[in-house]
């Protein structure tokens, strides 16, 4: 455990979040989601968890991201709050 | 505005809450601490015993799928079922069988090498990923068959399965993946999933021993022990657990991108 490293990390998860939460395209904010769950597997595999963020990078960064673009896809693309 | 405030107040409020509730936290991966080193006269410590003695118990050297596997079998094995319900939930709500529904027209049954039809986009497209899906594919099966000596297992072997057909899905269009992992093969594959690991709770207790006692396999499975029998039943329910994942996961994804009509998806 790198405790620069984890402050790097943290603070790309906030930044990635909270532009996740804000920005109006649906679809970037899927692709963003998708990058938050690329960090929070990072920070799972420097933790020693290499299992938990294995799952995360499969299903985090992989799945759930193409699930929410076809979900995206088939409502509307941009969010009006 | 006045709700956003107060749920910004809250939000405040709670995350210090939460702040001030970790300063009497042991520190990261203190080997002194109650959950790693149990309590003096009282409880004995699990995760010691699951450090020292899960190779000798089971001769699985990552520990983390003897415990998932072995130690909570049960709980994995309703995961996986939590997993096929997810499904049947996104097959309940989603799936439609009327045809006037299938507003888009109908593009997914064209005949040929769908890969590389269309134009110049889809083309690359096309071939970077019928390059990448056996490679996809055949480390899916590494993760899976491998996943009681590095990490990995079914979960995480399974969803990279699925993955790389939901790839083809994306790259070409849904009715070509489907017609190579129709609706019924994927719902069959992933109760088959279910069966393999309940089969081998059942063969144990059949066996005489409890449900999800490995131990007993010995006497199917021909080896020297009862360790060497829960190594390979760890990895017969593994691929139990990857079959569900597998076919759930194409599943959601087929159901999600086409408004469950399994016509024409992205």
């Amino acid at each position: 455990m790198i405790f620069a490293f984890d402050i790097i990390i943290l603070i790309f998860l906030i930044v990635a979040a909270l532009i996740a939460l804000n920005v109006k395209d649906l679809l970037s904010a899927s692709m963003i989601f998708g990058i938050y769950g690329f960090l929070i597997c990072l920070l799972w595999a420097e933790m020693g968890a290499v299992d938990v963020a294995f799952t995360e990078a499969a299903v985090g960064a992989g799945i759930s991201a193409v699930l929410f673009i076809a979900t995206v896809y088939n409502t509307c693309r941009r969010s009006s709050d | 505005m006045i709700t956003k405030v107060l749920a910004t107040v809250a939000v405040v409020i709670t995350g210090a809450l939460l702040l001030y509730g970790t300063a009497d936290f042991p520190a990261f991966g203190d080997p002194n601490s109650p959950a790693s080193a149990g309590v003096e006269g009282g409880a004995p410590s699990i995760s010691k015993y699951f450090i020292t003695e899960s190779y000798g118990d089971t001769k699985v050297p990552n520990l983390v799928t003897s415990v998932l596997a072995d130690y909570r079998g049960y709980d994995t094995m309703f995961e996986t079922v939590v997993v096929l319900a997810a499904g049947m939930a996104i097959f309940a709500i989603l799936r439609v069988f009327r045809e006037e529904d299938d507003l888009v027209p109908n593009a997914s049954h064209s005949e040929g090498n769908s890969f590389t039809d269309g134009d110049h986009s889809r083309i690359i497209v096309g071939t970077t990923v019928r390059l990448v899906v056996p490679v996809i594919q055949l480390f899916a099966l590494y993760v899976i068959a491998h996943g009681h000596h590095s990490p990995g297992g079914g979960f995480q072997g399974g969803v990279i399965l699925g993955a790389s057909f939901i790839i083809i899905a994306l790259a070409t269009d849904l009715g070509y993946a489907l017609n190579r992992f129709s609706e019924k093969s994927y719902f069959n594959l992933a109760a088959i999933g279910i069966l393999i690991y309940a089969g081998f709770g059942v063969l144990c207790q059949v066996l005489g021993s409890n449900f999800l006692d490995y131990g007993v396999l010995q006497k199917v499975l021909f080896t020297d022990g009862p360790e060497m029998a829960r190594s390979h039943s760890m990895l017969g329910v593994e691929v139990g657990v990857a079959f569900t994942v597998t076919g759930i996961m194409f599943a959601i994804y087929a159901n999600l991108s086409s408004r469950g009509t399994l016509k024409s998806g992205l």
